[in-house]
C-alpha cells in the first residue's frame, strides 16, 4: 500500500512556486504558460551518513568525498553545464571518477542543448564505477531559483548552480555540528567545476571554491593521461543559448525550372542522375554526357539537398577549382552523432556544421596532390526520385524512450542504404518503433533544414526477423511482391492443375502447326530444387553424320496473351526475383511451376530451336517451331555430371548428354577464340538448414561443373540464333540485348594498380585482348588472385541491357562480354518478361501467329524494355542483398561469439581504412583505423606507423590480409552490420 | 520545447516536483455566490472550477419533468481564458456536452432525487482555469456544491485522475502529463467504496488499468478527508454564525434540523 498524500503549495509564495513563461507556437501565436512547482525539504544530498537527510536511505557519495592536494579534507565536485557539453569524453573516462554532484539544473540544460549528449550523460549516471549523485536542486526549497527580471536563462542557471554549491557547503557544516569538548572535524568542500570565466568570478565573489576543468585535471594523479581527453578550449560560443535565432538558410535556393532547362539547353548546366558516395556521405557525383568523368560534388552545400537517384542540374566550377575525390571514409553516424533531431527548431546545430567543415578542410589539404575531376554544385532538381525508404529509428534522437509515451517527438530515421541522408520524422510512437524496420517517405527538404523531412508510413517488423528483412529488401529495391489479383488469376486456364496437352487431332487448335517431338530423348538440367524448368535439351546423330541438337523452351506465350491482365502484370514485374529463401514470381505459380515448367514424364508445349550441326559444331541450318515435348528426365547439374562421367552407363539418354557436352565444349572454344570474356562475380551459396526453417548453416562458394557450361553454351547458341531471326523479321522493333564495350577510362585505375602493384598490364583494346590479358594475371601462390582481378574487371564494365533494334545504331548491337554481334534473351520466358516478347516475335517471324500491334510500335517496346531493364537491375541487387543478409546470419551462427577469421584481399585503400574482399564468403567489407596512417594514393599503399620505423607495416592493394569478421549491431539503429578488423599483418583493433 | 520535459525523471520526481503518489494542492472555497443555493470554487493545482447549484426547484420545462424524481441538469461553460491559448468554445461543443453528460450520470445515482418529484436540480459548472484533471475537479466541486446546497446525497463523490508512465502509475495529472500519458478518471464513493465513474479516453494496458483503478480509488479516500474537513469548517462557521444570531433573536427557528442530519 503506497502512501497517498496531498502536497501543499503556499499560495502566498506564488512567485516562487509558480513558473510563468511565454511560448511562441509554430504558427507564431504567443501563449502564456503557467506551471506549478512544488518545493520540498526531502530532496536528499546523497552523502553517506548525512545526519539531516538520514531518513532518506539512498546515497552514492562517500561521507568525506575524496582527498586531493588542494583539498586535504576531501572534496566533491559539482560541474557546470559547459563541462558536460564540452568535456564529455573526460567525464566518460574510466580514470576520472571523483565523487560528483550533478545538479538537476545542469542535467536539464544538457538535455535541452543536446539529446545525444544527454543520453551519454544518463548512461554515465548509471555506470557502476562513477560516483554521481543527482541532486534535484530545483525542487528543494532552499536551492530553487526563479529567473529575475532581465536575467537570461543562462545566468539564471548559473546562479542556481552557485546557490546549490553554497547550499551544499552549508549543509555539510550543519549536518556535522561540532560536539562540545571535541575538536571539530574538518569538513569536505564542494568544488564548483566550470569553464565559464564569468561564472567562476561570481562564485569567487560569493566565496565558493571553484576551478576550471583544466586546473582540476592538473591536480589529479592521472592528469597526464586525462589531458588528452580535454577538448580544446576557446569555444566560448558554446555558452550563450541560441534562442529563437532566425533560421538561416543552410542551402542555396534552387533556380527556377525555366532557367534550369534553358541552362541545360545552352550547355551551361548539365543534367544527370545524382549518385551519393557510399564511403563518404559528404561527397557525391553526377555522370553527365559532356565529360567522360562524372562531375564531383563535395560538401553538403554543393550537393544541395539532392538525394540518391534524383535527376539534377549541375553547374561546373572553373577548372582551377576542380578537386580530387576524397580518399577517406566519412561516416555520417560518427561525424554527426551529436546532432539533434529537434535542433532546427531551437538552434541551428552549428557544432555539427563545424565538425563537417573540419572533415572537409582536413581532406582539402590532401586532395591537392592527386588527380582533379570536374567539380560542381547542384543548382536545381529536374526530377525527384523519392520513394519510401526502409529505415531504423535512431535511438539517441529520442526525447523519451518511455514505451507508453504518446507525445509527439522529432526523431531521426536512418535509412538502411548508406547512400541516403538521415530523415527527420515526427511521430507519436517513436518508442514503440525502436528496434523495428520502418518505412519512411521523404516529404520535403527545405533550404533551412539540414535534413530532409519525412513521415512514417508503416512498420515492417522487428529488426533481423526474417520477414521484416525480406520485406524491407523487396521494398528497398522496389520489387512488386503482392499476391496476384483475381483478374490475373482469371487469365489462367480454367482447368488449373489438371490441364494437359489435348490429344493430337487434326482439328485441335493447340496442335495447329506444332511439331510432335514427344518421342525425342529430351531432358532438362537445372540447379537442385528448381521448379520452374524453362529449358530442355536433346541431341542425336543424324544419318548424314551431322548432329541434330535441340533446345526446347517452355511455351509461355501460349498461355500469356498480349494485353490481358496477366501480361500487364508480368510486364510490370519484369522478372522473377530470387532471394535466398523466397522467390517472387513474375507469372502465377500455376504457370511457372506446373503448366509451363518442362517437367519430366508429362507432355508440355514448347518452343523449339533445332540445329543441324557438323561434328565441329558449325551450324548447317536452324529450325524454329512450336512443339509438344515430353521430357524424359530432369537432372540436376550434379546428376547430369555423374551420369556423363559414369563409364558403365551407356543408354541413349546418357549418350545424348555426352554428345551435347562435346558440342558445348567446341562451341565454348569457338566463343573464346572470338574473344568472349570469362568474367567472374562473387558467387556464393547459402546452405539452409531445411526448407522449412531456413536458418542458414553455412556459406560456400558455388561450384561450377561441366554441365553448367553445357547448358549455358546451348542457351547462348539459341539466344543468338533467335536474335538473328527476329532482327531479320522485325528490323525496327526486335527485342535484343546488348553489352556496350566499356570506355577505356573505366579501366585506367585498375590498370594503374595492376601495373604498380604487380607489374601486370591489362590490354583493354578489345574484349579478346582483355580476355587474354586477364588469363595472364595469375599469381602462382594465390589461385584466388585471378578471380579477384576478374571481379574487379567486371566492376569496370557497363551492364548489359535490353533494347529495341530500331532505336539504336546497328553497329552498337554487339554483346561485348559474349563477343557476339547480336544477342537476345529467349530461353527463360517463365522468369523474364523480355523472353516472352521475344517468343511472340519469333512466333510471328515463323508465321505461327500474327504479331500483336503493340510489338510493332517502337515506342511501346522501348517503354516496356525500360521497365524490364530497371526491374532486372533491381532484382540482381535484391538477390545480392539477400545473400549478404544471410551471410551475416550464417557468420553469426558460425563462430564463437559471432567472430570468424578469414583471408581477404585488399581492393582499395583509403586514408583511414581499407576495403577488403573475402573471396570465401563473397563479402566485401571495410576496415577503418582511428589513428592516422601514411597514405600514398599514387602507389595505393598505406603505412601504419608504430614505435620504431622498422616495425612500420605497409599494406597495398592486392595484398592478402587476415581479417576478423563479426556481425555487430549498430547501437543506434539496431542495424546488424558486418564489422571487419584486421588481424594480420597487424592487429587493427587497437588502431 | 514541451517535448523536452521529462514526465518522471530518474529521481522519481515529476515535472512539477511532486512524486508519483502525491496529489496537487487542493483549495476549497464554499462561500456564497449570488443567489445560488450552493456553490463551491475548487482548485486542484492550477485547475480551477466554480460550481453553482440551483434547486431543487420547479422544473422550467414541463416536458422534461419526471413525476417520481427530480431531474439533474448540468451545464458546463469553459471560459475562453481558461487555457493558455485563448479560445472561445461554443456551448454545443461536443467535448463540453460530453463533460456535462458525464457529470450528470455520475451524480444521478448519488443524489436522492426521489425526494423531490417533479423538480429540477441545476448544476452550473464554470471552468476558470485548466491544467489537467478537469473532469475530476468538476466532480469534486459539484459534490461540495451539492452538499452546500443541502441536497441529500447518499455519499460524497471523490474523483481523481491517474495515468501510467511506462509502468509507473501517477496520480492527479497535470495538462502536460495528460497530453503525454494514457490516463483515466475514477470517482468513488468513499463510505461505500462504490465507483460511480470511470472515464478512460486513451489506450491503456489492461494490467495497468487494474492497478491505476485501485490506486485512484485509494486516492479518493485521501481527497475525501480534505473535502470533509472543508464541509465541517463551513458547517461549524454556519453554526457559529447562527449561535451569535440566536443570542439576539431576530428570526425564529431556521433549518437547523438539516445541519443536524449532516453528521459525519
Amino acid at each position: 500500500m503506497v502512501e497517498i498524500t496531498i502536497r501543499k503549495r503556499p499560495r502566498t509564495e506564488a512567485v516562487i512556486t509558480q513558473r510563468k513563461f511565454f511560448k511562441k507556437t509554430a504558427r507564431g501565436k504567443v501563449i502564456k504558460v503557467l506551471r506549478e512547482r512544488y518545493l520540498r525539504d526531502d530532496v536528499g544530498c546523497g552523502i553517506d551518513g548525512c545526519s539531516l537527510c538520514h531518513d532518506l536511505r539512498e546515497f552514492t557519495l562517500p561521507s568525506d568525498g575524496s582527498a586531493l592536494a588542494n583539498f586535504p579534507n576531501g572534496h566533491f565536485i559539482l560541474p557546470d553545464t559547459n563541462v558536460f557539453l564540452a568535456q564529455m569524453d573526460l567525464m566518460e573516462s574510466g580514470l576520472f571518477n571523483p565523487p560528483m554532484i550533478l545538479l538537476q539544473t545542469v542535467l536539464e540544460e544538457v538535455r535541452h542543448r543536446s539529446l545525444p549528449l544527454y543520453n551519454r550523460l544518463r548512461a554515465l549516471i548509471r555506470a557502476e564505477e562513477k560516483q554521481i549523485w543527482v541532486f534535484y536542486n530545483e525542487y528543494r526549497s532552499e536551492t530553487a531559483v526563479i529567473r529575475e527580471e532581465g536575467e537570461s536563462p543562462n545566468d539564471r542557471n548559473d546562479r542556481g548552480i552557485r546557490m546549490a554549491t553554497a547550499w551544499y557547503n552549508a549543509h555539510l557544516s550543519l549536518s556535522r555540528p561540532s560536539v562540545r569538548g571535541q575538536p571539530s572535524r574538518p569538513l569536505p568542500t564542494v568544488v564548483l567545476l566550470s569553464d565559464d570565466v564569468a561564472n567562476r568570478q561570481e562564485a569567487e565573489k560569493e566565496g565558493l571554491a571553484c576551478m576550471s576543468v583544466r586546473r582540476y585535471v592538473e591536480a589529479l594523479e592521472e592528469s597526464s593521461r586525462l589531458f588528452d581527453l580535454l577538448s580544446t578550449p576557446g569555444s566560448d560560443d558554446l555558452e550563450p543559448t541560441r534562442t529563437a535565432a532566425a533560421r538561416q538558410a543552410l542551402y542555396p535556393d534552387y533556380l527556377p525550372m525555366s532557367a534550369l532547362l534553358a541552362g541545360i539547353k545552352l550547355g551551361q548546366l548539365h543534367q544527370g542522375h545524382f549518385n551519393a558516395n557510399q564511403f563518404n556521405y559528404l561527397e557525391g557525383n553526377v555522370p553527365v554526357t559532356a565529360f567522360d568523368k562524372p562531375i564531383l560534388l563535395i560538401g553538403r552545400e554543393n550537393m544541395n539537398r539532392a538525394v540518391q537517384g534524383d535527376i539534377v542540374a549541375v553547374e561546373v566550377f572553373d577548372e582551377k577549382e576542380w578537386k580530387a575525390p576524397g580518399d577517406e571514409v566519412v561516416e555520417q553516424e560518427t561525424t554527426l552523432r551529436n546532432d539533434d533531431a529537434d535542433a532546427s527548431e531551437e538552434e541551428s546545430g552549428d557544432e555539427e556544421a563545424l565538425a563537417e567543415r573540419k572533415v572537409l578542410q582536413a581532406e582539402q589539404v590532401r586532395r591537392e596532390a592527386s588527380v582533379r575531376l570536374p567539380t560542381g554544385r547542384v543548382v536545381g532538381i529536374i526530377k525527384r526520385n523519392w520513394r519510401s525508404y526502409v529505415c531504423h529509428i535512431d535511438s539517441t534522437s529520442l526525447t523519451s524512450s518511455n514505451a507508453t509515451s504518446l507525445s509527439q517527438q522529432t526523431v531521426f530515421a536512418t535509412p538502411v542504404s548508406r547512400l541516403l541522408p538521415r530523415i527527420r520524422i515526427r511521430t507519436r510512437q517513436a518508442p514503440a518503433l525502436l528496434g523495428q524496420k520502418i518505412l519512411v517517405t521523404i516529404d520535403r527538404w527545405d533550404s533551412t533544414s539540414r535534413y530532409p523531412e519525412g513521415h512514417f508510413v508503416r512498420a515492417l517488423g522487428k529488426v533481423e526477423s526474417k520477414e521484416a528483412e525480406q520485406e524491407s529488401l523487396l521494398l528497398e529495391f522496389d520489387i512488386p511482391y503482392r499476391p496476384f489479383g483475381k483478374a490475373i488469376l482469371d487469365c489462367l486456364p480454367p482447368e488449373g492443375d489438371n490441364w494437359v496437352v489435348p490429344p493430337k487431332t487434326a482439328e485441335n487448335p493447340v496442335w495447329r502447326d506444332r511439331v510432335d517431338l514427344r518421342d525425342l530423348l529430351i531432358c532438362s538440367i537445372d540447379p537442385p530444387g528448381c521448379q520452374d524448368i524453362d529449358d530442355a535439351l536433346h541431341a542425336r546423330t543424324l544419318s548424314n553424320g551431322n548432329i541434330e541438337a535441340g533446345v526446347h523452351i517452355a511455351d509461355v506465350s501460349h498461355f500469356v496473351h498480349p494485353g490481358n491482365p496477366m501480361d500487364k502484370e508480368a510486364a510490370a514485374r519484369g522478372t522473377t526475383v530470387y532471394l535466398v529463401d523466397k522467390r517472387i514470381d513474375m507469372l502465377p505459380a500455376l504457370l511457372g511451376t506446373n503448366l509451363c515448367s518442362l517437367r519430366p514424364h508429362v507432355e508440355r508445349l514448347a518452343f523449339s530451336v533445332i540445329w543441324e550441326l557438323t561434328q565441329d559444331a558449325d551450324i548447317v541450318n536452324v529450325r524454329f517451331s512450336k512443339s509438344v515435348i515430353a521430357s524424359k528426365s530432369a537432372f540436376t547439374y550434379e546428376e547430369a555430371q555423374l551420369r556423363k562421367d559414369d563409364p558403365k552407363l551407356d543408354d541413349n539418354l546418357t549418350k545424348s548428354i555426352r554428345l551435347l557436352n562435346s558440342l558445348a565444349q567446341k562451341l565454348r572454344n569457338k566463343r573464346m577464340e572470338a574473344g568472349a570474356l570469362n568474367l567472374a562475380s562473387p558467387e556464393v551459396k547459402i546452405q539452409l538448414d531445411s526448407s522449412e526453417s531456413s536458418d542458414p548453416i553455412d556459406v560456400e562458394q558455388k561450384e561450377l561443373r561441366e554441365t553448367n557450361s553445357l547448358v549455358e553454351e546451348f542457351m547462348l547458341l539459341a539466344n543468338i540464333s533467335v536474335a538473328r531471326k527476329i532482327e531479320e523479321a522485325f528490323p525496327q522493333t526486335a527485342v535484343l540485348r546488348r553489352h556496350l564495350p566499356p570506355p577505356h577510362s573505366n579501366f585506367e585505375k585498375l590498370h594503374d594498380i595492376m601495373q604498380k602493384r604487380r607489374g601486370l598490364t591489362l590490354d583493354v583494346s578489345s574484349s579478346g585482348a582483355l580476355a587474354n590479358s586477364l588469363d595472364k594475371c595469375v599469381d602462382p601462390n594465390e589461385p584466388a588472385f585471378n578471380t579477384l582481378v576478374r571481379i574487379m574487371a567486371t566492376r569496370c564494365m557497363l551492364s548489359a541491357e535490353y533494347f529495341c533494334s530500331g532505336s539504336v545504331a546497328r553497329d552498337t548491337f554487339g554483346h561485348y562480354g559474349l563477343a557476339s554481334p547480336i544477342y537476345t534473351h529467349f530461353t527463360s520466358p517463365i522468369r523474364r518478361y523480355a523472353d516472352v516478347l521475344v517468343h511472340r516475335q519469333l512466333s510471328a517471324a515463323i508465321g505461327y501467329s500474327t504479331l500483336h500491334a503493340t510489338l510493332h510500335s517502337k515506342s511501346h517496346v522501348e517503354q516496356v524494355l525500360g521497365i524490364v531493364n530497371r526491374r532486372h537491375r533491381m532484382a540482381q541487387m535484391a538477390g545480392r542483398a539477400s545473400i549478404e543478409f544471410y551471410v551475416g546470419l550464417a557468420l553469426k551462427s558460425r563462430g564463437q561469439g559471432g567472430a570468424t577469421t578469414e583471408e581477404a584481399f585488399v581492393i582499395r585503400t583509403f586514408r583511414n581504412g581499407l576495403a577488403v574482399y573475402v573471396s570465401k564468403l563473397g563479402l566485401e567489407g571495410l576496415v577503418t583505423f582511428k589513428r592516422e596512417t601514411q597514405f600514398d594514393p599514387d602507389s595505393y599503399t598505406i603505412t601504419i606507423q608504430s614505435a620504431s620505423a622498422e616495425a612500420n607495416t605497409t599494406i597495398a592493394v592486392f595484398d592478402k590480409v587476415v581479417v576478423e569478421i563479426e556481425v555487430e549491431k549498430d547501437k543506434n539503429t539496431q542495424r546488424g552490420r558486418v564489422k571487419m578488423t584486421l588481424k594480420s599483418p597487424i592487429d587493427s583493433s587497437t588502431l | 520545447m514541451s517535448s523536452r520535459v521529462e514526465i518522471l525523471n530518474d529521481g522519481g520526481y515529476r515535472s512539477d516536483g511532486r512524486r508519483q503518489y502525491e496529489l496537487r494542492d487542493i483549495s476549497i472555497d464554499t462561500s456564497q455566490q449570488g443567489s445560488a443555493d450552493g456553490c463551491c470554487t475548487l482548485r486542484h493545482g492550477l485547475t480551477e472550477v466554480l460550481v453553482t447549484i440551483f434547486g431543487p426547484r420547479e422544473a422550467k420545462m414541463r416536458s422534461q419533468t419526471l413525476h417520481d424524481r427530480a431531474v439533474i441538469n448540468v451545464e458546463v461553460n469553459v471560459l475562453p481564458f481558461s487555457t493558455g491559448e485563448r479560445r472561445r468554445r461554443a456551448r454545443a461543443d461536443r467535448r463540453i456536452l460530453e463533460l456535462a453528460a458525464t457529470i450528470k450520470s455520475t451524480f444521478e445515482p448519488v443524489v436522492q432525487t426521489a425526494l423531490y418529484p417533479r423538480s429540477q436540480v441545476d448544476i452550473y459548472v464554470q471552468v476558470l482555469q485548466q491544467d489537467g484533471g478537469l473532469l475530476h475537479a468538476c466532480v469534486n466541486a459539484t459534490t461540495l456544491a451539492l452538499i452546500c446546497a443541502g441536497i441529500p446525497m447518499t455519499d460524497f463523490v471523490c474523483a481523481v485522475s491517474g495515468g501510467v508512465h511506462s509502468t509507473e502509475p501517477l496520480l492527479d495529472l497535470t495538462m502536460l502529463e495528460e497530453n503525454d500519458l494514457p490516463h483515466m478518471t475514477v470517482a468513488v464513493m468513499p463510505r461505500t467504496g462504490k465507483v460511480t465513474l470511470v472515464a478512460l479516453e486513451t489506450r491503456l494496458h489492461v494490467d495497468r488499468f487494474a492497478e491505476i483503478f485501485k490506486l485512484a480509488g485509494e486516492a479518493g479516500q485521501a481527497l475525501h478527508k480534505e473535502m470533509k474537513r472543508a464541509v465541517r469548517n463551513r458547517t461549524s462557521r454556519l453554526v457559529d454564525a447562527m449561535e451569535t444570531s440566536m443570542k439576539q433573536p431576530v428570526g425564529g427557528e431556521r433549518d437547523v434540523v438539516m445541519e443536524d442530519r449532516m453528521d459525519f
